[in-house]
């Protein structure tokens, strides 16, 4: 078996084994739900209910007419507590519904098509909308922008992304051991809708049973599908780092995966798809791992979006005295959290709770050179962290700044524990600003 | 529970503050009781740190100051001790003067220290030898701002400041003591480069290799410095690519040379043997500080020190030409990064 990968890229420690062999188990509903109604990138979605409404799960809740948005539905079934502003697991406070659940689950579901290979594509993906899929992977673009590239830009490959090169995450893996079916399915949809033949799974060599199932599954099936073993490297599961493994085309800088003929889906994604599309239910649930060694007892969770983090802390026996941090998402690109109230949203991928504080005081950097032998972006971290510090945004975007993917390479590399993504993530933001008043003037 | 508390409080803050009218949003923070860190990712780091970088350099060091106390008696111990010692010690005099935290654990002062005692002949003063350190600490690193922000390898700027106040001392080699020749009152000899250059005399390979030969205190065994070079290069803590373009254009283009005119020039092997070229292009040309940061200017680095080297070499005026070779590069290195910008992946340039 040819073992396929990009080039740089980092080694850390997998933490895996906490729940990489532990199937997914379903959390008990939780008794209050916060559902945002802005999970996904771009508009954000208006409530289309009010204080004391009754809601059923899978019911509509918050809609937007923009193209680039994705609808919002109830995951339990019970009465709207409020509609206002909550902390939100990304950072700030998001437009929130608050469901305080009355009973059981009274279902409100979508059409379902389980022959929906006579679907038409404009159907099929106006289901993915209506059932407001977006990518699970972490970024939370609406998945149904992404399955209707301009005309300009032909689609010839579609790839599912099953790397989960993130250290402590299992979801992804459990989804795929569990779940192949669904994630199958998932994935022809996808490509009915792209209308493309060929297909590739990238999967990580450290899941074998993943790797073995699926390309069993695949085997029977009637597409071009392919499993494809990559190695064990973050970041891996980059959508611009698995393209060039898998087809070693390269994303052009700025550019998206769609301009070199390419679709990329997380497995999570897929199984929603496919449950949308033959079971007419919408996004309201998914996979999540609870992990770390601030966990008390590690576990991959299927649960409804809108739970706080903390009814699924509790049910994994909560927390070590000595946990520092908890990140939503795996330690790479997670985002810390203080409080534990934050709801899960689509792209939760993991709740990762820690014990260690990190590295806290940075020193002075001396130039060894590691986060540039090992940024996959081919960037100058050091550099450019530097340039956003003294505020040269003009230098720091002609030297790339805007191509770094954050995937923190660099700053897990840094001997002198300097803060380098933080010092980019500035720069970026500044630079956009820069550019936007440039295009005003 | 603890965490309960928490999030109810997050909850009825939240609530609470609905019926007023636009609150601030902040006013809603909650205090946890539970405070959890909040930093930007990643939230994992490896175990490198700067203090294991410098004092593994340091721990390299050890098989050439054991050759150099060898073939140069305890002189060299005591040259080395002051130079570790006066390099430290004006680092924490001018770290508390500037009053920035305390640096000299990091290890930096004492490969400064150690490593300019490595290149002072054996015959030299200890009180020169301190004046160096002093120098190189001072002017070399911590008038940029200290470590990092330094142009010029500390310890080389503090040998070259020697040559040039005392030039003649810094020129005069004594035998080691482990030859035939050595006596009580060190009697003056030539390098193996100096004998070639001025008398034409090559040395036997054997002691070039062991460092049985007159020469700077630490540089004359290539054996001892190539094991402490391997394991550094081994932890990726020296850039391999320094020391192979480095040692390799020496090789290559004074084979070269050799080639055109054996009689005249020294044949590469020699080349490689002599002089400081092993301690400088695998402890001092690899200097992380003062060396490129891209992998193609590391190229660069090495191959631009090694024909400065063969130039000083062949026609310069001195012997040997390591110290200039690598401080001239120095010099060039923010040049050398900044043209030697990796493309972006993904990259159109126009």
């Amino acid at each position: 078996m040819k073992v396929h990968t990009f080039k740089k890229g980092i080694h850390p420690v997998e933490f895996k084994h906490y729940t990489s062999s532990k199937e997914i188990e379903i959390l008990p509903l939780p008794d209050d739900v916060y559902i945002p109604l802005q999970q996904h990138f771009g508009a954000c979605c208006d409530p289309l209910v009010k204080k004391g409404d009754e809601v059923k799960t899978g019911q509509l809740i918050g809609a937007s007419d923009a193209f680039i948005s994705s609808p919002i539905h109830a995951t339990v079934t019970g009465v709207v507590k409020a509609v206002d502003s909550f902390p939100y697991p990304a950072g700030g406070y998001v437009q929130t519904i608050h469901i305080h659940r009355t009973g059981d689950d009274e279902w409100d579901l979508l059409p379902a098509y389980r022959d929906w290979k006579s679907l038409s594509i404009k159907k099929l993906n106006s289901q993915i909308r209506d059932a407001g899929i977006v990518g699970m992977g972490g970024a939370a673009f609406p998945t149904h922008v992404k399955l209707a590239p301009p005309e300009e830009k032909p689609i010839d490959t579609f790839i599912l992304n099953g790397c989960e090169c993130e250290p402590f995450l299992t979801a992804d893996h459990r989804v795929m051991v569990e779940m192949a079916e669904k994630v199958l399915t998932g994935m022809k949809i996808l490509m009915k809708v792209l209308g493309v033949g060929k297909g590739y799974i990238g999967i990580e060599m450290n899941k074998p049973d993943a790797i073995d199932i699926m390309s069993a599954k695949v085997v029977q099936s009637d597409l071009d599908i392919q499993v494809m073993p990559l190695e064990v490297k973050y970041p891996q599961g980059a959508e611009k780092m698995l393209i060039y493994a898998i087809l070693k085309r390269k994303v052009p800088a700025g550019g998206l995966p769609m301009d070199v003929g390419v679709v990329v889906n997380n497995v999570g994604t897929a199984v929603s798809v496919a449950e949308a599309v033959t079971e007419g239910k919408p996004l309201i649930q998914r996979v999540v791992t609870v992990t770390g060694d601030g966990i008390k007892e590690p576990k991959n969770l299927l649960m409804r979006i809108g739970t706080p983090f903390q009814h699924a802390i509790e049910y994994c026996n909560g927390l070590v005295d000595e946990t520092a941090k908890i990140f939503m998402g795996g330690p790479m690109m997670g985002i810390a959290q203080y409080d534990l109230s934050v709801p899960v949203v689509k792209a939760t991928s993991g709740i990762v709770a820690s014990t260690r504080v990190g590295k806290v005081e940075s020193q002075p950097c001396i130039r060894c050179g590691n986060c540039v032998r090992y940024c996959s972006m081919y960037l100058l971290p050091t550099r450019l962290a530097r340039l956003s510090e003294l505020g040269n945004y003009s230098e720091a975007h002609e030297l790339g700044i805007l191509n770094c993917v954050e995937c923190g390479s660099c700053a897990f590399e840094c001997p002198s524990s300097i803060p380098l993504v933080q010092w980019i993530r500035v720069g970026k933001l500044c630079v956009g600003e820069m550019l936007q008043k440039q295009v005003k003037n | 529970m603890v965490e309960e508390k928490n999030s109810d409080i997050g909850r009825k803050t939240a609530e609470a503050s609905k019926p007023k009218k636009k609150a601030d949003p902040r006013k809603k923070l909650y205090q946890p009781e539970r405070v959890l860190i909040l930093a930007s990712s990643p939230h994992l780091s490896s175990t490198e740190s700067v203090y294991k970088i410098m004092w593994s350099v340091v721990g390299a060091l050890v098989p050439a100051v054991a050759a150099s106390i060898y073939f140069f008696g305890l002189f060299a111990f005591w040259m080395i001790l002051s130079c570790i010692l006066a390099a430290v010690i004006t680092e924490a005099i001018i770290n508390f003067v500037k009053k920035d935290g305390l640096t000299i654990k990091d290890g930096s002062a004492v490969i400064t220290g150690l490593l300019l005692a490595l290149t002072l002949p054996p015959s030299f003063s200890i009180g020169g030898g301190v004046l160096g350190a002093v120098f190189g600490i001072a002017v070399g690193k911590q008038i940029f701002g200290g470590l990092g922000y330094n142009i010029f390898n500390p310890a080389l700027l503090g040998r070259a400041f020697l040559q040039a106040a005392f030039p003649v001392a810094m020129t005069t080699w004594t035998y080691p003591q482990t030859t035939k020749y050595a006596t009580i009152d060190a009697v003056s000899t030539a390098t193996p480069l100096g004998m070639f250059k001025f008398e034409h005399i090559l040395t036997d390979y054997g002691d070039l290799l062991l460092g049985n030969v007159s020469g700077s205190l630490g540089e004359t065994s290539v054996i001892a410095i190539f094991l402490g070079a391997l394991y550094l290069i081994g932890k990726r803590y020296a850039d391999w690519r320094i020391p192979v373009s480095f040692i390799g254009t020496v090789f290559l283009v004074g084979g070269l040379f050799w080639l055109v005119d054996p009689v005249k020039y020294p044949d590469p092997v020699f080349h490689l043997l002599s002089g400081g070229l092993m301690l400088g292009a695998f402890f001092m040309a690899t200097d992380m500080v003062t060396s490129p940061i891209t992998p193609k200017g590391s190229w660069i680095f090495g191959i631009g020190a090694g024909i400065l080297l063969l130039m000083i070499r062949l026609y310069g005026g001195l012997p040997e030409g390591v110290m200039y070779s690598i401080l001239l590069m120095n010099a060039v290195t923010p040049l050398i990064n900044r043209y030697t910008r990796p493309e972006f992946f993904g990259e159109i340039r126009t």
